[in-house]
Formats: C-alpha cells, sequence, structure tokens
C-alpha cells in the first residue's frame, strides 16, 4: 500500500483556503441521517462532537470517565498558541509554522503545519466568545506569555489552568448539543474495537464500565480522539487512565502507526519521590519564562539551595544555549538536565533533578511593583514582598501544588524539578484529512502523529486539539461522507459487528481464566522501568534490542500470571487497566522498533550513536526524512512504510538555539 | 524508613448501587508520609489482590486536582481535613502514625452510590447541559479582542470558573445543595459580556434542573466554601439567587 498524504496543490498559503472552497459538501437534510461516532472527550473530541452537531450529524461520544468534562485536556497548565500577534513583536502565521516545524526538528508535514498555524487565531475567538476567561491585562485585552521554542509572546492563557479552561469550553459546547438532543453522550464507556464492513471503519464496540455490557455502536465515521500513550511509561504526566486502547485496536484493524518512537520527555516535573509513586506532576512551561535553572558547579555539592552563593552556581541552559536560555525547546532542556545529573552535579536526595530558581525574577518584580507604587527607598523584605506578590498573580496555583506535592515552598527554596514524559508525538497516521489507513476512521488530536514532528512545543497540544476538532475535521469529513449520503445506517446485527464483539467476549473471557498470581500494575511497573530505561531520554542499538525481548518475555509472563480479581458484570477497575496494559505491552515493542530503525537523532529522540561533538542531537536527513508508518502484519509482525516529508519552503538546517 | 505510619482504615464496600454497603475495617502498615492518600488506597488495593480479595473501587484519574474524578469523604470532611486541596493532593504527613481514618463515599440522593466509593454525579452533566453554555457556534466568533473585558470581570469570572465539578459541595451541605457548583458556572457567564444574551434563560432553566435532580436548597451554613478544594466562593450563590430573581422578575 503507498500512503498518500493528500495534500491539497498549490502554495502553502493556498492549501487550505482552496481545499475548502472546492471541497465536497453534505447538504442539511443528508447531514441529518448521518451518524458519526466519537472516542474521547478532550478537547479534540468535544470540539469536533459539538461542531459536527451544530452542522447537524448525529453524533454519539463515548468517554471513560465519568463525565466528559474530566478529559486529561484538563490538566494542560501553560497556555495556548495563537498567531494573533497581539503584542506586535513580528509574530504571523509564518513565523508559527516556521517554529513549529524547526521545533519539531523538520519532522513535520509542511502543509499541515501550515493550516494549523492559519487556524490558530480561530480558536482563542471561538473560545473567548464561548466564555472563556483567558487572562487579560488591565486595559481589558487579553494578555500573552513566551513558551520555549519561539522569541515572540503568542501563548494566551488562563493562569496555569488553561487546558481546564478551554476544555470546559468545548465541554459546554458539548453539553448544549446533549441538550439540544443532537449528541448522545456515553459516559463510563470505553472503546473495545472497531467495526470494519467493507474495508470502511462502521462502528465501534464499547464496554459499560458499570455494568460491563458490551454494546454495538454503527457510525458512518468514526473519530478517534483518544489522547497519547505517555503511560506506556508507567510514571508519566498524563492522568491515570490515559491508555492506547483505542488507537491500538484501530491500528490493528489496519490503521498505520505513525512515528511511535516520538515522545516528549517535558523537563520540568517534580522529581520522583519514591516506589510508591504513580504519576508525576509537571510544573508548567511557562515558569522558564522567570525560573533560572542551574545546578551546583561543584559535583556533589551537597548544601541547600539557598546556602550556595551566585558564583558558585552553573546556569547551564543560559551559558549552553545563550540566544534562548532557559527557554529552549523541551528536548533540550530535558537532555541538559539529564546530561547534569549523570555527571555527578544533580541536586536532592536521589541527585536526579536541577534547581528551577525564581530568586532572581522575585528581585526583578520586587523592584518593578516599588517604583510602580512609588515607594522610596524600599527595604530588601518589602521589595521581596513585591516580588512575591507578582509571582504569585502569575505561577500561584503551580506554586501552591509543588508544596502540596513536597512539602517545600517555592517562594523561599528554589524548586527541584527533573524530567519527565509527557506527551508523544507519535500516533496514527492520518492523511491531510485527518482520516487513517482505514476509510472512515479518523483520529484527532494527540493521538494522531500529524503536526508536531519529532518534538512538540510548548502550548502547541491544546492549538492542534481544538484547530482539528474545530476547523479541520468539520470541514475534512464533508468530503468522505459526501460519498456516503446513500448508506443507510446498517443493523448491529450484521456480521461484522457479532464477530468483533465476539472477539472482545474472548479476550475479556481469557483474563479470567488466567487467575494468576500478579496485578496488573505489576506488569505495568516493570514495562514502563524498561521503556524509561532502554527507550527513554536517550537510546542506543543495544539497549533497544534488549527492550524488545524484555518486554515480549513480559507481556508472556502477563498473558500467563496476570490476576483479575471480580467479575466482568460488575465496575471494574482491574479489568479495564487489564486492557490496557495488555495493548501497552504490545505497542511499547513497536516503539522499541521504531526507534531501532531511526538510527539518527530528532527532536525527543535522541539515539546515543548520532551526536554532535557537543553532545546535540544530530540528525540525519539524507536517510530518515521521513514519517515511520507501521502496519501491522499480525502475530506481533510489523512492515515499515515510509511517507517522504517534502520541504518546499522551509529547508531544513541544523536546529541551533545558541 | 524512619517516619513511615501504621494506621487503621474504615472504608465504605458497597458491592452496587443496590446493595447495602457497611464499613470495612482495614489496617495498612508501613505507610510513607510523602505518599497522596490515593497511592496509600493503591497499596491496601495491591495487597488485597494479592490476598485473592476485592479490590476497593474509587473514581480519580489526573491525580493532580483539575479533573474533579476524585470523591472520597475522609473522617467526615470532602478531600480530607487540608484546605484546599483535592483527595489526590492529600499527602499522608497530614496524618500520623495509629490514627484511624474512615473514608465513605459522597452521601446525597442526587448521586447514587455506583460501588464502594465511587459515586454517580451525572446530574452535574445534566445541569450544565440546561444553560451552562454560551450559544455560539463554531465559526461564528468575531476577534477576540473586540470587546475588551475589564480585568476584574475577568479575573472574578476565571475565579468561578475554576471549579473543577467534584462534588464536595453537595457531599458536605447537610442539604446535598448544589448551589455552589450550579452558582459558579451561572456566575462565570453573567460577568462576561458574551454571557449577556442568555442570562435570564440560563438562571431559570438550570435551577430548574438542579431542583429536578434532588438536589437541597441552601441555608447558607456556607460548609460548601469551606471544603470547595478550589475556593470557590459563597457570593457566587448570591448572585445566582439575584439573577435567578431578575429572571423570574422580567418573565
Amino acid at each position: 500500500m503507498k500512503l498518500d498524504s493528500k495534500i491539497p496543490e498549490g502554495t502553502l498559503e493556498e492549501k487550505w483556503s482552496k481545499y475548502k472552497a472546492s471541497c465536497a459538501l453534505v447538504n442539511p437534510a443528508n447531514k441529518r441521517s448521518l451518524e458519526i461516532i466519537v472516542v474521547g472527550s478532550g478537547l479534540a473530541g468535544a470540539s469536533a462532537a459539538a461542531s459536527l452537531a451544530e452542522l447537524g450529524y448525529k453524533v454519539k461520544v463515548f468517554c471513560f470517565q465519568d463525565s466528559a468534562r474530566r478529559a486529561h485536556s484538563i490538566a494542560a497548565q501553560g497556555g495556548i498558541n495563537a498567531a494573533k500577534n497581539y503584542q506586535n513583536d513580528g509574530d504571523s502565521t509564518y513565523r508559527l509554522f516556521y517554529d513549529t516545524i524547526k521545533g519539531g526538528d523538520y519532522r513535520a508535514r509542511e502543509g499541515n503545519v501550515y493550516r494549523l498555524a492559519e487556524v490558530s487565531a480561530n480558536i482563542i475567538d471561538q473560545c473567548v466568545a464561548q466564555g472563556v476567561p483567558l487572562a487579560r491585562e488591565y486595559g481589558g485585552m487579553l494578555s500573552n506569555r513566551s513558551f520555549g521554542g519561539t522569541q515572540v509572546q503568542r501563548t494566551f492563557y488562563a493562569a496555569g489552568q488553561t487546558g481546564q479552561q478551554l476544555l470546559l469550553g468545548a465541554y459546554s459546547g458539548l453539553q448544549r448539543q446533549v441538550g439540544l438532543g443532537t449528541v448522545e453522550m456515553l459516559a463510563r464507556h470505553e472503546m473495545l474495537e472497531v467495526v470494519t464492513i467493507e474495508g470502511k471503519a462502521r462502528g465501534i464496540i464499547a464496554r459499560d464500565l458499570v455494568t460491563g455490557k458490551l454494546e454495538r455502536h454503527f457510525g458512518h465515521a468514526v473519530l478517534l480522539c483518544t489522547g497519547g500513550y505517555g503511560n506506556v511509561f508507567y510514571l508519566s504526566t498524563n492522568a491515570m487512565g490515559c491508555n492506547v486502547t483505542a488507537a491500538w485496536k484501530a491500528h490493528k484493524k489496519g490503521a498505520f502507526f505513525g512515528n511511535p518512537c516520538f515522545t516528549q520527555i517535558h523537563p520540568t516535573c517534580i522529581p520522583v519521590s519514591g516506589d510508591h509513586q504513580s504519576k508525576l506532576t509537571l510544573m508548567s512551561e511557562s515558569l522558564r519564562n522567570d525560573g533560572r535553572i542551574w545546578v551546583p558547579k561543584k559535583a556533589g555539592d551537597v548544601r541547600k539551595a539557598n546556602e550556595i552563593p551566585e558564583e558558585e552556581r552553573d546556569y547551564y541552559l543560559e551559558r549552553r544555549y545563550p540566544a534562548f536560555g532557559n527557554l529552549v525547546p523541551r528536548d533540550v532542556a530535558s537532555r541538559a538536565a539529564k546530561e547534569r545529573c549523570d555527571a555527578g552535579f544533580g541536586v536532592g536526595n536521589s541527585k536526579m533533578a536541577v534547581f528551577l530558581d525564581f530568586k532572581s525574577a522575585i528581585e526583578r518584580y520586587g523592584h518593578n511593583l516599588a517604583v510602580k507604587l512609588g515607594v522610596q527607598n524600599p527595604t530588601a523584605d518589602q521589595l521581596k514582598d513585591f516580588g512575591k506578590q507578582v509571582v504569585e498573580e502569575k505561577y500561584g496555583n503551580l506554586f501552591e501544588m509543588y508544596e502540596q506535592i513536597t512539602g517545600e515552598n517555592p517562594y523561599e527554596v528554589a524548586m527541584r524539578i527533573y524530567p519527565a514524559v509527557h506527551y508523544t508525538m507519535g500516533g496514527l497516521w492520518v492523511d491531510y484529512n485527518l482520516m487513517t489507513t482505514v476509510p472512515g476512521l479518523y483520529c484527532l488530536g494527540e493521538a494522531n502523529f500529524s503536526d508536531h514532528g519529532a518534538n512538540r512545543l510548548g502550548a502547541s497540544a491544546l492549538m492542534q486539539g481544538l484547530a482539528d476538532g474545530y476547523f479541520v475535521l468539520p470541514y475534512t469529513i464533508g468530503a468522505y461522507l459526501s460519498k456516503e449520503i446513500s448508506v443507510k445506517a446498517i443493523s448491529t446485527d450484521h456480521e461484522a459487528f457479532v464477530t468483533a464483539e465476539k472477539a472482545v467476549q474472548a479476550q475479556i473471557a481469557k483474563f479470567f481464566t488466567i487467575k494468576g498470581t500478579k496485578s496488573v500494575d505489576h506488569f505495568h511497573k516493570k514495562l514502563g522501568k524498561i521503556m524509561w530505561d532502554k527507550c527513554g531520554m536517550a537510546r542506543n542499538e543495544k539497549g533497544l534490542n534488549e527492550a524488545i525481548l524484555e518486554i515480549r518475555q513480559l507481556r508472556d509472563e502477563f498473558w500467563k500470571d496476570v490476576r483479575i480479581p471480580g467479575t466482568n458484570d460488575e465496575l471494574n477497575p482491574e479489568l479495564e487497566k487489564a486492557f490496557r496494559v495488555a495493548d501497552f505491552l504490545e505497542l511499547g515493542e513497536l516503539m522499541c522498533m521504531d526507534a531501532l530503525n531511526r538510527s539518527e537523532s530528532c527532536g525527543g529522540h535522541f539515539r546515543e550513536e548520532s551526536q554532535t561533538e557537543e553532545g546535540e542531537a544530530l540528525r540525519n536527513d539524507d536517510k530518515f526524512s521521513y514519517v515511520s508508518a507501521w502496519e501491522n502484519k499480525g502475530d506481533g509482525k510489523y512492515e515499515l512504510h515510509k511517507e517522504e516529508l517534502i520541504f518546499d519552503v522551509v529547508h531544513p538546517s541544523a536546529r541551533s538555539y545558541k | 524508613m524512619s517516619g513511615n505510619m501504621n494506621l487503621t482504615l474504615k472504608i465504605w464496600r458497597q458491592k452496587s448501587a443496590k446493595a447495602n454497603g457497611q464499613l470495612v475495617t482495614y489496617p495498612v502498615k508501613n505507610i510513607s508520609p510523602d505518599m497522596s492518600f490515593l497511592e496509600m488506597f493503591d497499596v491496601l488495593n495491591e495487597e488485597l489482590i494479592n490476598k485473592g480479595e476485592e479490590p476497593i473501587a474509587f473514581d480519580h484519574d489526573c491525580r493532580e486536582g483539575i479533573c474533579g474524578a476524585c470523591s472520597m469523604f475522609i473522617n467526615g470532611q470532602p478531600h480530607g481535613p487540608k484546605k484546599g486541596v483535592t483527595t489526590c493532593q492529600l499527602h499522608m504527613r497530614s496524618f500520623k502514625d495509629g490514627d484511624t481514618i474512615v473514608v465513605e463515599p459522597w452521601r446525597a440522593a442526587a448521586f447514587p452510590v455506583i460501588k464502594d466509593l465511587t459515586v454517580d454525579r451525572a446530574a452535574f452533566d445534566r445541569i450544565i447541559a440546561k444553560g451552562g453554555f454560551i450559544s455560539v457556534n463554531t465559526g461564528n466568533a468575531q476577534d477576540a479582542n473586540n470587546i475588551p473585558i475589564p480585568k476584574i470581570d475577568a479575573d472574578l469570572s476565571f475565579n468561578a470558573a475554576a471549579c473543577i465539578g467534584c462534588g464536595a459541595c453537595v457531599a458536605t451541605c447537610k442539604n446535598s445543595s448544589a448551589m455552589l457548583f450550579v452558582s459558579a458556572k451561572i456566575s462565570q457567564l453573567a460577568l462576561l459580556p458574551q454571557g449577556q444574551v442568555e442570562r435570564i434563560a440560563r438562571a431559570k432553566n438550570m435551577v430548574a434542573q438542579m431542583d429536578e435532580e434532588g438536589f437541597g436548597n441552601c441555608t447558607n451554613t456556607g460548609a460548601c466554601e469551606v471544603e470547595c478544594p478550589k475556593g470557590i466562593s459563597l457570593e457566587n450563590i448570591a448572585r445566582m439567587n439575584r439573577e435567578y430573581f431578575m429572571a423570574n422578575i422580567k418573565e
């Protein structure tokens, strides 16, 4: 099968507008008889579902949480990018496009990314119209801040809860449609199989998580908006329920998986405190606007941060990357932290942490506020109080969160941070229409592979999720559905539904017959450790080969020795976890295979064999300027397909933030 | 490890919505003060699974205090003894060695128990579906800076919008009132220029659905504000009452 990305002809600036002007439409009467299934209710799912229902389609939405409002988009802290140029600092659609392509280390499609940048401004308009209370200046205008990998201020935010506010905006749009009867919302439902008929996606099998009943649902098209798979590492900043199951089932039904090894390790997370740890908490990238990252100049220094004088501190990001300093992209910042810790300069009990320090920001803001308030000759204590006030206004909730978890007050002592798994750039391969290699099966948001290349820039995940859901898919799905208007709703008694349901039933039965001795978490933790050690921030051929064997062995053990308590006919969280971990145990292997194949370093994917003398990632455009799209051939076999990346406008160069 | 604790947990176990429930006692040992409350539950559940018993069902997801899924009533307080946090943000350093901790589900007629500590909060979604939105279809919006919004209004609106929909307000209220939750959404939108058009219908319809779901009335005890993990202010209830009153006059 040849991959066709279906990028429209024309110059970058023309592609999307020409596409919109010429794509097929579905008339309102026909929309009413077309049914669409949306799996997942995060930014991508909720925005797509609401927008499609507004257009007149019949929509069913599924989420495993108890309410659509709890999807993990809600936890995004820092902000959302948009090329509004409200700050008059030289931003433009082109610049957002360029920053995103470069930030992604030239492993994303130009056409998709330009479209993303183009619709970014509409997203802010839409959200403000919905009543999303984004931060404002005293003059009543929207406020912006900067994020890593850019030199303009284009990030819109709502304190440290931007994801929450944007999701609740999309959720309100969704609930409005539920109230109007155009969306049927099925919470506490988990999709466990895609149903295909004559090669097209025609529905899903979902399990009602409260009763355990398997349900068949028909749709003329199916949208997977099911988020990323960072939980394959067990410890990540993802919510406990985040999983790959929907995407993986689709993969096994013919959807190719794009760039599975592209994982984002976020530089600023609260370090692991012990074996009991169940998840890691992010400290927003926005903190790098004002916080300075450093380690002691002396290896093994055990003094507290406040006891180490200025001249004995190594602000290593400012030293290595003077142009971007603390605001280098995430992959660069994470690797630099790992490098310092591996070299023995780490801090804290575990020595696997670096300082994120607000001392100079507090001083700077203190002076500013004193001048603004007209306080003459302020005392040192006054200055500190003023500074703290300003910092609290900007980052108060993040500081509180830090204190709750660590028991330390970050206004007084420097935060300790370390990188953690945060986002997956990889995902189901989709074309320009956001359609997977299975006709009628779409994939939106983090679940697809499309826009971020090998590294996502901060504040771009929210942008992509909402771009896909509000402004891209509602157009592109018409191109497909316009040819489906004569297809009547297919009965769920159809043999394809029966077979799919039986397959799920068989898997459930198998889980309960194992009656092993170890919990699901036991296997999940082991898998996570293999992935983190061998397919994490740095990867090499030997480690990846070992990881593949270890994962296969672990998978065998899982299917022989896992213990699922309870029954299928009730709320059974252990059974839910078993489904998810079973899929992670397959995905993990594919991630290692993909990482092994890509023997270059790019973005978040760092192959130790491919680095410059200074330890920077070394790309190999001659050999690897392609998207890896893996086809599942069954029985643990995969075939690699390559989609060449063509750069007409931005010419790949060594990515430098120095 | 020094500083680790041994505790006695009394946890509500209930097989299903229809079954009778009861408090069951579980001793837990060697709990680190750095664990979160839910991580302590993970440890207990792992032990139960290893012993061949059924683990305790409880809602949780983000474990960073923002999704609103976790919902335990701990020693008579929703989300436990610490102010301004959800259960997932409660750490064991808030307890001491030898403590007995009673853990129950949210108790409210409108939040029926599904199993153990898991309850059904779909009533909140149904209330939002009646008016917790601005009716703007995708593509209708004007430029986001066309309507300047005074910072003070934007901030107040944001403070109300910070509600995570966990239901602690209902659980702690002696009347099982949902007024803090409903008023937070009504306030968020009433404070913004975009929310003016549907102001009357919103107040009436959301309040009607709230009553329909079986939530109680407000008697101004203020427990909801005290227990709200996001510090949603009681002022929102006053604002909602004004909105509702005005809506009925204008009708």
